[in-house]
């Protein structure tokens, strides 16, 4: 047996690798680096410099392509287009999330448990506070999960997308767990969507592995030629795409597959949730996309069962669920199962427009997802004694909020009418795209069951943004609620508001430039 | 001028701005800029106006291009402006309006503490209500349109201290949504087949497009034009909606924005063009509304919900004639333009009579005003001469154009919609006149703590310019159709059609039912005494008193079912999904023990859920493609 050696171009390849390779790095830092502070200064700044390194490298990438992109890595790994926008997409995502996972509240306290490994309540984590430890392994964490990320987003190979989904997914599971208050919470939450997401990735294997068998290849391409040659349609064939493309719906918290979503949002540390709500459902539409456009586009009429059916279910129960929530954390977990549904609304009936709509659409959801769990981060509780304490995320918390802080209030109004699509924000624009996509081809009926969806969405939304400006706080809750400015946070809300207006206002040139990644280059049948 | 006319947005809008950060240190001035603000966008509009005036007919459309909003292959998307004589009448109406009730409202609200607040948000209105008219798309139309419904949901919600009035903010929230629907369905039908949003893409592909099509379109239209305007099935909030400050009942919920449903209609006469059902539908909605609005105002006792039903009464028949196509549109809107008037001028009155009597809304609490408030009498009762349509005053010119028009037509569509028309007269005389005795005539049944007087000249000022419109300006604009002309470039010429009855006899009943109903009103509630409780009466009156049973019926064929579903969806969610983990949320102090047993025994149904998703949805695709 012989063994050649791949040929690696590193150009293409190169985001990635500072990506992974800083994370590499970050482990080591926590070897060597023994003090907490520094070591959380230098993790961090790591971080920071990976992330914005790999940005510069996307974009000189896109600056100088020639054609439809690159095929690398023997077929493994498509760098087009469409890749470089959903990198940047992610990229953006782990730079605001960085931010806030360094992000401290005033007395100094982090989001995340000072000792992930103690039991809550136990002896060995009041001494791990006391000492000031700190979990730092967030930032290399973190850097494996964007990484992961981008790979998901640009392999054309089922093996090779089964292997980014665990590296994006475990450093996640991990990182749900790390709450610093309510642990109990948050490693009930991490334990299920461990164990859901296990279970999700072994139907994700099953279904490439029924592909691979009919089709006797695992590259994208290939399974597509494979399904075409098929006589007549193979159940197997389409029980190994339904398989792969429900383990994709999972990540994306598309109904049946959104159960984790809730309990994995309001358990996770709120940095967490913001990232993890930003950029798994981009590397999950990215994913989605490929698989889609280029693997089972033969299957396209057959698969529009599936797109409608969960796309509908995701909109209805996503909407009606958080009309009834009184968690903030729980409800923007609905909201964002109803905004699966939206994205699977352009994905109907596989639409052109779709492949530009979408890098669009989550790029500006997940702006202001993160902005808007940035505010989270800063409206806190307050003890008798005057101490501030954890997140206030009662919805009853939130009355009045607009009086004590109305730029903080007006971001998050901001954001939230930006999830409900109210023109001048950029969900607006966001929406626009990804449903005209969907009228482009005929998906009528959808669109129209999404924008009734939206408009009684809306409702959701506009009942924390009266909560908070028209609502009076009762006279004891007064000094209940604390408005805690970390510095970082506010960076992040400041940025992505600003980024919400702009897109929301004038978002031609950014528009364009994402118009431009609605090619998808369809690598060599392998 | 005409290029600066996008300043009549702008400045409003930065004015608005400046007042909501400024802070407590413009609480000396605020309200004078916010005057300032709205009086330079009728001076602007008004620049435009003598511009437009030198052009010749087929000129006077100008569009002015913004920047390109959302640019893209197949959906390029302008924002940009389109100044023409609909725009331009619009942009005139709501500016002098606009501007005489801003001045009111420093008075008016002199001792408001949030006084400032609130002329940020009347300067929103302004600036979202010049939008809504002067795009030059559907979609930026839509901004527009949610702009002044945040404005106007703001403004009612404006005293939130008391919950009534919350609440009330909120019905008229969801109601308008439900006709936003309607408007982004429109927009989504037009994208489909014409390819644009913009009026100029719609009015070329309406030629191409099938029947079917314009008719959905219309019907989507109309139902945003319902929402927007009070019309039935969708008229529930506009009395709600009276809980807001008088200025704002006047400027908004009576002059200008619920008036906006008919601009969206006259202004997608292409699309009524080619879809007569939808046009049919159009005046149907008007006939029915005016009459059942009439019914309403006859029964209520509260000053503001009876001016309110009168006002849904009125947009009526602007629906009605622009239901009837070419030769109804411009009389829709030469009566939008004289209602703005006079009905502002009443909600003033009203207003005037309210500050007079500590707030008193109560009719039966009124009478004999007469003599402790003249000029409120004065301008109320030229206003209410204008509504009633006696010549030669405003309404006459307008409202007995709409009847007339009303009657042309064949088969018994004249006889239907020209005999509401007719009958909506007579109603409107008895409850206007039933509103004017019970206010200013007969014996005075105020409560002790109440000594009535004249408001301050920052109040009466606007009142007697609006007066004096509602009195004379019907005339100016109708003498030699010059209203008619002005808007020709933008509604097309008419073609003059007899009426199934001669002219000569409908104007002959329609004022002698006027005449009929005022003396019933008079023999009622001027000769006679008033008492002060609501007496017990027929059942008619007190379903008109309750709109109709229309709360009801919402409740029962919206409301219950959508309980039903979310309770339904929600269960379904936490029996299998949520149950252990709201548990866990709330006995989260308590032993991790129960929490960690739940857990286990939870994550496992989670699993089962999926699977048998997964099931599911490989049986429908596979069995589907097979």
């Amino acid at each position: 047996m012989t063994f050649t050696t791949p040929a690696i171009e590193w150009a293409p390849t190169a985001p990635f690798i500072v990506v992974l390779g800083a994370a590499a790095l970050a482990i080591l830092v926590e070897a060597i680096v023994r003090t907490p502070a520094t070591r959380r200064l230098v993790q961090l700044i790591l971080s920071l410099v990976a992330l914005l390194a790999a940005l510069g490298l996307v974009i000189v990438q896109w600056a100088m392509l020639k054609g439809a992109g690159t095929v690398v890595l023997e077929g493994m790994l498509t760098v087009d287009r469409q890749s470089l926008a959903w990198q940047a997409v992610l990229l953006v995502s782990g730079l605001l999330g960085t931010l806030l996972f360094a992000a401290r509240t005033r007395a100094g306290e982090e989001a995340f448990a000072s000792l992930g490994a103690a039991s809550p309540g136990s002896t060995e984590e009041t001494l791990a506070r006391r000492k000031g430890l700190q979990v730092t392994e967030v930032f290399p964490l973190a850097l494996f999960a964007v990484g992961g990320m981008m790979l998901f987003t640009s392999v054309t190979d089922l093996i090779f997308l089964f292997v980014a989904l665990e590296v994006f997914s475990l450093p996640l599971y991990i990182l749900v767990a790390l709450a610093r208050r309510r642990r109990l919470l948050s490693h009930e939450g991490a334990l299920k969507y461990f164990l859901l997401g296990a279970f999700s990735s072994a139907v994700f294997l099953f279904g490439a592995a029924l592909l691979y068998g009919a089709t006797g290849t695992t590259a994208f391409a290939g399974v597509g030629t494979g399904i075409v040659g098929a006589s007549g349609l193979d159940p197997i064939i389409l029980t190994g795409a339904v398989f792969v493309v429900v383990g994709l719906l999972f990540k994306l918290g598309a109904v049946p597959f959104h159960s984790w979503t809730p309990d994995a949002y309001q358990g996770a540390p709120t940095p967490v949730t913001a990232f993890m709500g930003a950029a798994t459902k981009a590397a999950a539409a990215a994913a989605l996309i490929r698989v889609l456009y280029v693997a089972l586009h033969p299957l396209a009429w057959e698969l529009s069962w599936l797109i409608w059916v969960t796309a509908i279910a995701s909109m209805l129960l996503g909407t009606v669920v958080a009309l009834v929530q009184t968690e903030i954390k729980r409800m923007l977990a609905y909201s964002s199962i109803a905004h699966a549904g939206f994205i699977l609304v352009a994905l109907a009936g596989l639409p052109d427009q779709a492949v530009w709509a979408l890098p669009f659409y989550l790029f500006v959801y997940g702006l202001a997802t993160l902005g808007a769990f940035a505010v989270i981060t800063q409206v806190r509780e307050r003890g008798e004694d005057g101490t501030v304490l954890g997140e206030a995320t009662r919805l009853g918390q939130w009355a009045g909020l607009g009086r004590r802080s109305p730029w903080l209030a007006g971001a998050m109004a901001l954001f939230l009418l930006s999830f409900a699509g109210i023109p001048l924000t950029a969900g607006f624009v966001g929406k626009f795209v990804a449903f005209g996509a969907a009228i482009s081809e005929g998906g009528w009926p959808l669109v129209l069951i999404a924008v009734i969806a939206s408009a009684a969405a809306a409702f959701f939304y506009v009942r924390l943004v009266v909560l908070m400006f028209l609502t009076d706080v009762p006279e004891d809750q007064e000094d209940a609620i604390a408005i805690d400015y970390s510095p970082l946070a506010r960076v992040v809300v400041i940025v992505t508001a600003v980024a919400i207006v702009l897109l929301g206002v004038v978002p031609g040139p950014v528009l364009a430039a994402f118009e431009n990644a609605g090619v998808l280059l369809i690598g060599a049948a392998g | 001028m005409l290029d600066l006319i996008w300043l009549v947005i702008a400045v409003p809008l930065v004015s608005s701005g400046i007042l909501l950060l400024a802070g407590r240190r413009a609480n000396a001035w605020g309200h004078w800029l916010g005057v300032a603000a709205s009086a330079s966008t009728f001076v602007v509009g008004f620049g435009a106006f003598l511009q437009m005036l030198g052009m010749a007919g087929e000129e006077r459309s100008h569009a002015v291009h913004l920047y390109s909003w959302i640019p893209g292959g197949d959906l390029q998307l302008d924002a940009g402006l389109l100044v023409d004589p609909l725009s331009l009448t619009f942009v005139l109406l709501v500016s002098f309006v606009g501007t005489l009730i801003h001045v009111y409202s420093v008075a008016y609200m002199e001792h408001d503490p949030n006084r400032r607040i609130f002329f940020s948000y009347l300067n929103l209105f302004v600036a979202a209500m010049l939008l809504l008219v002067l795009a030059d798309s559907y979609l930026l139309l839509f901004v527009g349109w949610e702009g002044v419904g945040l404005a106007s949901y703001l403004l009612i919600g404006f005293w939130n201290h008391k919950p009534a009035y919350a609440t009330a903010a909120k019905k008229a929230f969801v109601v308008n949504r439900i006709g936003d629907i309607g408007l982004i369905l429109a927009m989504g039908l037009m994208l489909a087949s014409f390819g644009g949003v913009d009026f100029a893409t719609v009015a070329d592909g309406v030629s191409g497009a099938s029947t079917a099509t314009l008719t959905a379109t219309g019907l989507a239209l109309l139902l945003a034009a319902c929402g927007k305007s009070a019309q039935f099935p969708l008229q529930s909030w506009l009395g709600d909606a009276m809980a807001g400050p008088t200025p704002v009942s006047a400027l908004i919920h009576a002059a200008t924005m619920v008036t906006a449903g008919v601009y969206l209609i006259v202004r997608s006469a292409p699309v009524f063009e080619g879809a007569p059902d939808a046009q049919l539908v159009v005046a149907a909605v008007g006939a029915l509304t005016l009459i059942m609005g009439a019914l309403i105002g006859m029964a209520k006792d509260d000053i503001k919900k009876a001016l309110a039903a009168s006002t849904m009464s009125q947009i009526g028949y602007m629906m009605l004639a622009a239901g009837l196509g070419p030769i109804g549109y411009a009389f829709a809107i030469f009566h939008l333009v004289t209602h703005g008037f006079f009905k502002a001028g009443m909600f003033l009155g009203a207003g005037s009579v309210m500050h007079g009597m500590n707030d008193q809304v109560d009719m039966r609490r009124f009478g004999a005003l007469r003599a402790a408030m003249v000029t409120t009498w004065v301008t109320f009762g030229l206003g209410w001469l204008a509504i009633l349509g006696v010549p030669p005053f405003s309404g006459f010119w307008s409202k007995d154009k709409i009847i007339e028009a009303a009657f042309v037509g064949e088969g018994v569509q004249p006889w239907i919609l020209g005999g509401a028309a007719l009958v909506g007269a007579g109603l409107t005389a008895f409850y206007m006149s039933r509103l004017f005795f019970m206010t200013f005539h007969g014996k005075a049944r105020w409560t002790d703590d109440q000594h009535p007087h004249e408001s301050p000249a920052l109040m009466t000022v606007p009142m007697i310019i609006l007066a004096v419109g509602s009195a004379f300006l019907g005339l100016f604009l109708a003498v030699g159709d010059r209203f008619a002309h002005w808007l020709e470039p933008v509604t097309g010429h008419a073609e003059h059609h007899d009426p199934v009855m001669p002219i000569w006899l409908i104007m002959t009943l329609t004022l002698a039912l006027v005449a009929l109903g005022v003396w019933e009103a008079w023999r009622r509630y001027g000769a006679a005494d008033v008492p002060t409780e609501a007496p017990d009466v027929s059942l008619a009156t007190v379903a008109a008193r309750n709109d109709f049973f229309q709360d009801s019926v919402n409740r029962g064929v919206f409301e219950r079912p959508g309980t039903h579903l979310t309770r339904t969806l929600v269960y379904a969610d936490a029996a299998v999904i949520d149950r252990a983990v709201n548990g866990g949320a709330q006995g989260w102090p308590k032993t991790g023990e129960a929490v960690r047993r739940a857990q286990s025994g939870q994550v496992r149904s989670y699993a089962a859920t999926m699977v048998v998703g997964l099931v599911i949805v490989v049986l429908i695709v596979v069995l589907g493609g097979l």
